[in-house]
């Protein structure tokens, strides 16, 4: 029957600071570009995965979230991922379209093209992490407690998955959001929307 | 014990036609969707696809609402679930779901030349354009996961179903041929400039083309109006390998037909019809021959329906599917459109013409960017 659920570990980005279960571990000016602030977080992680540099800012932003919530241990192989989001892809999705926008200046790339799909992140973090797992990207125009608890429920219950990873990845060229947690059924905090909601808002 | 999960209706706006059955007629007479379509508003050079006959959709959207006020995706989105809203006749209610598959959405905005605001673009605005037409009570769960959604889309309501969120819901999933993916197909170099011809030896890429498909999921079995299906058993699995190229072993695809095949409670010998993927890719349709092999499959008849549709992003996986209904209902099989000569390294069963064969029970997968797969089976009510 239905087996209780935890969440064991959180992680926030957001206005240039990493918070670790609540708690900020690195922060950076606020003057920096998100971009830079990516760079900056690389850096200090000491991540050496020069595919990093090729990815676009939401992939860049998923991909961060995922090196601290798996910092201490690689997660089981089949740890799903399912990631939400207002925006989707349409930072990238811009930069496509301004370079088709005109006849006379006509030069659409693939290595843009490539992310203008917003599940790519997942497959960069199931990449790094050689997680062969379900995955969906589901988009809200907000961080959606009832239907990602719902769903990462369903995947748990119904032995599809280990573990879920998931989060709220929100990258809109200017402004990023991301508050990504692991779900599994060995411990932590109950996984509640209540419980999420409130530690969505803890670094507020 | 989990719930069984029905489809009791389907609809179709199609290049083949605006309902099921108006598309399987044509299948079964070969007829394709695609063209050539000279327009350098879309493409600088002239290429292939099954484009939707804009006067078509609007003469038909029409008789729903003001042509004006909606954007080209939305008017076919509209018109497939007003398909399955008027058949099932079930009333909205607290416990019914909308679920919504799309790569792209209105993606069209962005273009500077559009008439609507670019606020369009967000997906969020889309399911809410599609929620308040009808009446839905729960806001729209946009699914958006590459060449996967639309297969995925329906995994997902029969999770919803069974999680015992809903009782019921409407999944209904789009993409339009845009000059925004057309430029990144061809920036790829992924596009064929002739007919595609999925698994054959000389394909050269893929068509794109633009559909919108519905489909009715319930638990309840007096629901349904259509020849009832059962949806017995799905998996999605990621392939860990590359962003944008399939895995050279199917890793991902074989482990979404195994869990497929472990929650159905089936093997291959089980299985009458594969409904493929089969975008006419060289590294596509290979993977997918060797993902068919790993699991036994390659006795089993399979074919792409990409030569009549093209490649049509978040619709292909439900639009393929509902195809599948209709080859179960009228127990016949559909020609690989395109084939000629086999082109991958493992003969594989290819459909090359239409025949009479009993369906109970098929296979349907997917695979997309992002190293996604997903593998869903399906059954008739009495199999």
């Amino acid at each position: 029957m239905s087996v209780d659920l935890y969440i064991s570990k959180f992680v926030h980005l957001k206005a240039n600071t990493v918070f670790v279960n609540g708690k900020a571990v690195l922060t950076a000016a606020d003057q920096l570009t998100f971009n830079e602030f990516a760079k900056q977080v690389y850096k200090q992680k000491a991540l050496s995965y020069p595919k990093f540099f090729k990815m676009d800012g939401l992939s860049k932003l998923a991909f961060l979230g995922a090196s601290f919530l798996f910092e201490e241990a690689v997660p089981p192989s089949n740890t799903a991922i399912i990631l939400t989001n207002n925006a989707s892809s349409l930072a990238t999705d811009r930069k496509h379209q301004a370079s088709i926008d005109t006849a006379d200046n006509y030069f659409p790339s693939p290595a843009v093209f490539v992310y203008t799909l917003p599940n790519i992140a997942i497959g960069e973090i199931s990449i790094k992490y050689g997680l062969q797992s379900e995955n969906a990207f589901f988009i809200f125009d907000r961080f959606n407690t009832a239907v990602l608890s719902q769903y990462t429920a369903a995947l748990l219950h119904q032995d599809k998955s280990e573990a879920v990873l998931c989060g709220w990845v929100e990258f809109d060229g200017a402004s990023y959001e991301a508050f990504m947690y692991v779900v599994n059924t060995t411990g932590g905090r109950a996984h509640t929307e209540n419980e999420l909601e409130k530690l969505y808002k803890i670094i507020d | 014990m989990k719930a069984m999960v029905y489809i009791g209706a389907h609809h179709c706006i199609s290049p083949l036609g605006f309902s099921s059955q108006e598309n399987f007629t044509h299948l079964v007479n070969e007829h394709s969707g695609s063209r050539e379509v000279v327009n350098p508003r879309l493409l600088p050079h002239p290429f292939y696809a099954a484009q939707l006959n804009e006067q078509k959709r609007e003469d038909a959207f029409s008789k729903l609402g003001e042509v004006n006020n909606y954007t080209a995706l939305e008017q076919m989105m509209l018109l497939a679930l007003q398909g399955i809203v008027d058949k099932s006749g079930v009333a909205i209610g607290p416990k019914t779901g909308l679920i919504i598959s799309t790569t792209k959405g209105n993606i069209d905005v962005l273009a500077s030349r559009s008439k609507f605001l670019k606020q369009r673009a967000y997906l969020p605005v889309l399911g809410k354009v599609i929620q308040s037409f009808f009446g839905f009570q729960h806001e729209a769960i946009v699914v958006s996961n590459a060449c996967v959604s639309g297969i995925l889309s329906m995994a997902v309501a029969k999770r919803f179903i069974q999680q015992g969120v809903y009782d019921n819901a409407f999944v209904v999933s789009g993409d339009l041929l845009s000059a925004f993916v057309l430029s990144g197909f061809a920036s790829f170099q992924a596009m064929s400039d002739e007919p595609c011809q999925p698994f054959s030896a000389h394909r050269k890429g893929i068509n794109l083309g633009e559909a919108a498909a519905a489909v009715f999921m319930t638990k309840n079995q007096q629901e349904c109006v259509d020849p009832i299906v059962k949806i017995v058993g799905d998996g999605s699995c990621n392939d860990a390998n590359h962003i944008s190229g399939p895995s050279r072993t199917g890793e991902g695809l074989v482990r979404s037909i195994e869990q497929a095949f472990s929650e159905a409670k089936v093997e291959a010998k089980d299985i009458d019809y594969i409904s493929a993927h089969g975008t006419a890719t060289l590294y596509n349709d290979e993977m997918e021959a060797i993902a068919m092999d790993r699991m036994g499959l390659t006795t089993v008849p399979i074919n792409s329906l990409k030569g009549y549709y093209g490649h049509t992003l978040g619709t292909a996986g439900m639009i393929e599917a509902i195809m599948g209904f209709e080859a179960m209902t009228h127990n016949q099989l559909i020609a690989s459109k395109g084939f000629d000569t086999l082109g991958v390294s493992i003969p594989i069963t290819i459909i090359k013409a239409s025949k009479k064969v009993t369906v109970n029970r098929f296979l349907k997968t997917a695979s997309g960017f992002g190293g996604c797969n997903t593998a869903v089976i399906f059954e008739k009510l009495e199999a």
